[in-house]
């Protein structure tokens, strides 16, 4: 079957294509060069309409323990959303935490084909992948997390050969079947249950005695040594704390030229400037951002309302829940291997602190001037739901509405941040940059995020409107591997995803040492521990898709 | 089932996953001859479960033996026919219950698991305030102190000290090398709590009833609150009092000394136990919900999760939570997930409706509501059908316990025995791989529901 899609503006940043009227060619799933002579069987006219490949989100936690004890924790969140099954949908709730179907379903109709977990635990891969399994419509991919994991811990304490450490990320990365590693607040996960309470770059873990830094460099050098496209994930010290600024600068240089993705940059951009000594750091970051190229970030935008913090950074969640909203909260430590913490939050916009950490989420996009290092993320649901993309969007590609906004906000916080002297607005070039081209590259996605021959059919068909949110909100057609799944933003068909995993090569040989770890200290055996490829491809539910890695290198 | 399509030829499987309670403990050793199973590192539980001889069995409607077919379509019959179907029991795997959740989404049915009375000992508490919690091995290697709250752990997890609490290794010196174990309860077997890992055994002998007196005491101390000694008895009345006083017979005699006690266990015991545990590197407080029977005990779970959240401020303190037998755990998650409720919700108007009370499948049949009862019961035999009037349909295990003969009954495998899939451990973090060890051909409750399905 070759449908065609006819005369639509086309932006895809990866072929350079800037709003250029292009025709696009399907056939069997994928994009084609225009064919000579070919029967057309399927046309759609979308002449003066906005043509993209479908959005990537690379950051949004939509699957694994954390949100499911997320999920558990605020029924009443769920109650003033409940979704309604149809005869092709399943029922389900949304708002912050949606329901995995719920989940598909609303990235689909916002124009999004792909999603990434970024905080899958090892001990916590199956139900993260039997989650994203139950989530349609999307392509997926998880990033393990690491850094806080004993084995790991104990192999740096012990000095073992760097070749070890990498074979040991590289069998966990096919354990967890991930595609990318995270590490969240690096060691401090770890040291928050031998009861340290403040983990900074240059401190030092009470039992390990290395520090964050050790860890987020042996981590990165590792990922890069193995090849793997994304680098480290990072997701920093100190989250939250005024100041934490100068954590995020320190962790940048020590980088020395490693690639590293500083992720919700805006939750460790804060400065301590003025009378509540609470203040944006933005600008220092975006500066010293310039001499680091090999960084990229994304943002964790937040957005006013309720919603629900949900990380593996259990130390901070826990400094943090005295805050919660409503009072309840849970943390855990988790097998040797991680934690988590869940807490209810609501972001106000008279709030100082909040009014200005949504200031700093927009300087951080309006500051940063590469659009190719920055991706458009709310850190869902920590920040915002998903849902409010297009609302940001309008924020970052109209500067009047922005202004309008910025009236409804605490007026002392936008003091002590530069938003209201930024004059930027983003073009629907750079909007394709942050959701589609960007992502798609930094994660190493070889066939996603453009429409040029040979990409995978997913493609968003958008009315041109001036009214940004409206636009990006109801997409008028979406294409999944060439399928038809939405039209005029409500899901007409609904089709299953595959699963993205990157697979490094590595020694087998580290078996030796992790199988007489698990049957020393675990309670679960290594056979079992690891994911096998059946469990996700579930009889044809799911479908692997493996990126490609570079050759291992050793340094 | 009759002859196995192996003969009598001789498997042996490692790393077997066992469903039979919610530690799926995933280290046994299975050995099948034909339809023989027989573990060899297995707890009483996982022995009788594994070892438990197949009765032959054949689907049936009403008393009549009938073909796989024609029990799906009567099956279907039934549930088109229902207004609001119940899906019960839901012991199963995650395969099992996403199975479950798309019929009754879309037969517009009310979802529950035989055993949620005991979850929800836990929801309740995890939906008004939260908690912190540890994990199987995090608690293993790390704890210090172990309190085991009102559960008869070693009957009900039969190698739960065996694995958590007296292993040979630990991970970290100095840390939970040496651990003391804490028992408040009443004729708890603590026989376990032996070996070179444990330093002491304490056990505070409390009626189930009143262990909540015991917890809150305990609570009391570790935030600092002073528990006075009852005053002595018909101790002298101050001043106007003290005139009189020399008239009273015997009044001369010293009353007897006071006894400070809690729920009739020394004060000085439980004082003792709310020292250590503020003393502990990394206490953990157990309990297994299902045998919290005592009135409203979810508030026992609470008062347990504010210990733990009073002692996190100066030390490191988590709950560990049992039970998850019968596949609850993989029930509420899979629900969860799905729907963003653990389970008692209903998909009547369309939407889930959650309600941990309208929803309680046990309530519901026992007030009349519902009309139709499809009761999967795929693990053990102890969650047979309840007693009910309405018609109902049983996917279950041979031998499962009936109440009264079904509407239609259909046999199916057990998961990690009959039939591969994955089931969520009672921590609700770890899932974990079950095997299809070929004992029978029974399909899985999931086949089978979705031919059910098919057949709508």
């Amino acid at each position: 079957m070759l449908i065609k899609l006819t005369g639509g503006k086309v932006y895809d940043p990866t072929n350079n294509i800037n709003g250029e009227v292009r025709d696009i060619y399907v056939a069997d799933g994928r994009i084609i060069s225009p064919p000579a002579d070919a029967r057309v069987d399927k046309e759609y006219d979308v002449r003066g309409r906005v043509v993209m490949a479908g959005a990537i989100d690379p950051h949004t936690h939509i699957g694994g323990g954390k949100v499911t004890i997320a999920r558990t924790l605020l029924p009443e969140d769920h109650e003033k959303d409940e979704v309604h099954h149809t005869a092709l949908t399943r029922a389900g709730t949304g708002h912050a935490l949606p329901s995995t179907m719920v989940t598909g379903y609303r990235y689909a109709e916002m124009g999004y084909t792909a999603a990434f977990e970024p905080a899958m635990l090892p001990a916590n891969a199956r139900q993260a992948h039997m989650e994203m399994g139950d989530t349609p419509l999307l392509d997926k991919g998880a990033f393990v997390m690491l850094g806080s994991d004993d084995f790991l811990l104990r192999l740096m304490a012990s000095k073992a050969s760097f070749e070890q450490i990498k074979d040991y990320i590289a069998w966990t990365m096919h354990a967890a079947q991930a595609i990318a590693v995270k590490v969240v607040n690096p060691g401090g996960i770890s040291a928050f249950k031998f009861n340290q309470r403040k983990l900074d770059l240059d401190e030092k873990h009470v039992y390990y005695g290395m520090t964050p830094r050790d860890i987020i460099l042996t981590l990165a050098r590792g990922l890069l040594e193995l090849g793997i496209t994304h680098p480290l994930h990072v997701h920093g010290c100190n989250l939250g704390i005024p100041g934490n600024v100068e954590t995020t600068l320190a962790t940048i240089r020590a980088t020395d030229g490693l690639p590293l993705h500083l992720t919700h940059i805006q939750f460790h951009s804060y400065a301590t400037e003025g009378d509540r000594r609470f203040s944006s750091g933005a600008v220092q970051i975006a500066e010293l951002l310039k001499k680091y190229p090999n960084i990229s970030i994304d943002v964790g935008q937040v957005m006013f309302g309720a919603t629900c913090t949900a990380s593996g950074d259990s130390m901070r969640q826990y400094n943090g829940a005295k805050n919660a909203d409503p009072k309840r909260w849970v943390v855990m430590d988790i097998e040797c291997d991680a934690g988590c913490g869940v807490v209810p939050f609501r972001y106000r916009d008279k709030s100082f602190v909040h009014a200005l950490q949504w200031a700093i989420g927009l300087e951080t996009f309006l500051l940063c001037e590469d659009p190719w290092r920055i991706f458009l993320t709310t850190d869902h649901p920590n920040g915002a739901p998903f849902y409010t993309y297009p609302h940001l969007i309008r924020l970052l590609m109209d500067r009047d509405f922005r202004r309008e906004t910025m009236l409804r906000v605490n007026p002392e916080a936008l003091q002590y941040s530069t938003l209201p002297h930024l004059e930027r607005e983003y073009s629907m070039y750079d909007i394709a940059i942050l959701t589609r081209a960007g992502p798609a590259k930094s994660l190493g996605l070889k066939d996603l995020g453009h429409v040029g021959p040979g990409a995978r059919a997913d493609i968003t068909v958008y009315k041109d409107d001036a009214n940004r949110e409206r636009m990006f909100m109801t997409p008028e057609l979406v294409f999944k591997n060439g399928e038809l799944i939405v039209r005029d933003g409500k899901v007409i068909k609904v089709v299953n995803g595959a699963t993205h995993v990157a697979r490094p090569e590595f020694d087998r040989s580290i078996e030796k040492p992790l199988k007489d770890y698990f049957d020393r200290y675990h309670t679960v055996r290594m056979e079992n521990f690891r994911l096998s490829d059946d469990e996700i491809i579930d009889g044809g539910r799911g479908e692997i898709i493996v990126q490609p890695t570079r050759a291992r290198t050793s340094s | 089932m009759t002859a196995h399509a192996d003969g009598d030829a001789t498997h042996t499987y490692n790393n077997v996953t066992c469903p039979f309670c919610g530690l799926l403990c995933d280290d046994l050793t299975v050995t099948r001859t034909g339809s023989t199973l027989k573990v060899d590192n297995g707890c009483p539980r996982a022995t009788a479960g594994f070892q438990r001889p197949l009765p032959p069995a054949k689907p049936m409607v009403r008393d009549k033996e009938v073909s796989l077919d024609e029990a799906i379509k009567a099956a279907a019959g039934l549930i088109r026919a229902s207004k609001l179907p119940l899906y019960g029991g839901m012991a199963t795997d995650v395969g099992g219950v996403r199975a479950i959740m798309d019929m009754a989404d879309r037969t517009c049915g009310v979802v529950d698991h035989a055993l949620s009375e005991g979850q929800y000992r836990n929801l309740k508490v995890v939906q008004t305030s939260g908690w912190i919690m540890s994990t199987l091995t995090e608690t293993r290697n790390r704890a210090d102190l172990i309190i085991i709250v009102g559960s008869d752990v070693h009957k009900l997890h039969g190698r739960f000290f065996d694995r958590i609490v007296t292993p040979e290794h630990t991970m970290f010196e100095g840390v939970g090398q040496k651990r003391t174990v804490v028992f408040i309860g009443e004729g708890l077997d603590t026989s376990a709590a032996t070996g070179p890992r444990i330093e002491e055994v304490i056990t505070l002998p409390v009626a189930k009833d009143r262990i909540p007196e015991v917890l809150a005491a305990i609570s009391a101390r570790v935030r600092g609150f002073t528990i006075p000694a009852p005053d002595a008895p018909a101790a002298a009345p101050p001043k106007k009092g003290g005139i009189f006083a020399g008239l009273i017979p015997g009044s001369k005699l010293t009353p007897a000394a006071p006894v400070h006690e809690i729920a009739g266990v020394p004060f000085d015991a439980i004082d003792n136990v709310a020292e250590k545990c503020k003393k502990a590197n990394y206490g953990v407080v157990v309990w297994s919900p299902p045998a919290l029977s005592m009135p409203q005990a979810d508030l026992t779970v609470h008062m347990m999760t504010e210990i733990v959240r009073e002692l996190n401020l100066t030390t490191r303190f988590a709950g560990l939570s049992l039970g998850g037998n019968e596949g609850a755990p993989s029930a509420a998650s899979t629900c969860t997930w799905q729907t963003g409720y653990p389970l008692r919700v209903s998909f009547a108007n369309g939407a889930p409706e959650y309600d941990s009370y309208r929803y309680n499948i046990s309530r519901m049949l026992t007030d009349g509501e519902g009309d139709l009862l499809v009761w999967v019961a795929s693990i053990g035999t102890d969650i047979g059908l309840p007693q009910t009037k309405i018609p109902t349909v049983v996917l279950g295990t041979p031998g499962l316990r009936l109440a009264q003969p079904p509407s239609v009954y259909i046999p199916v495998g057990t998961p990690g025995v009959d039939n591969a899939g994955q089931m969520v451990r009672c921590d609700n973090v770890v899932s974990l791989p079950m095997k299809n060890l070929g004992r029978s051909q029974l399909p899985s409750s999931a086949e089978v529901l979705a031919a059910i399905q098919a057949a709508l």
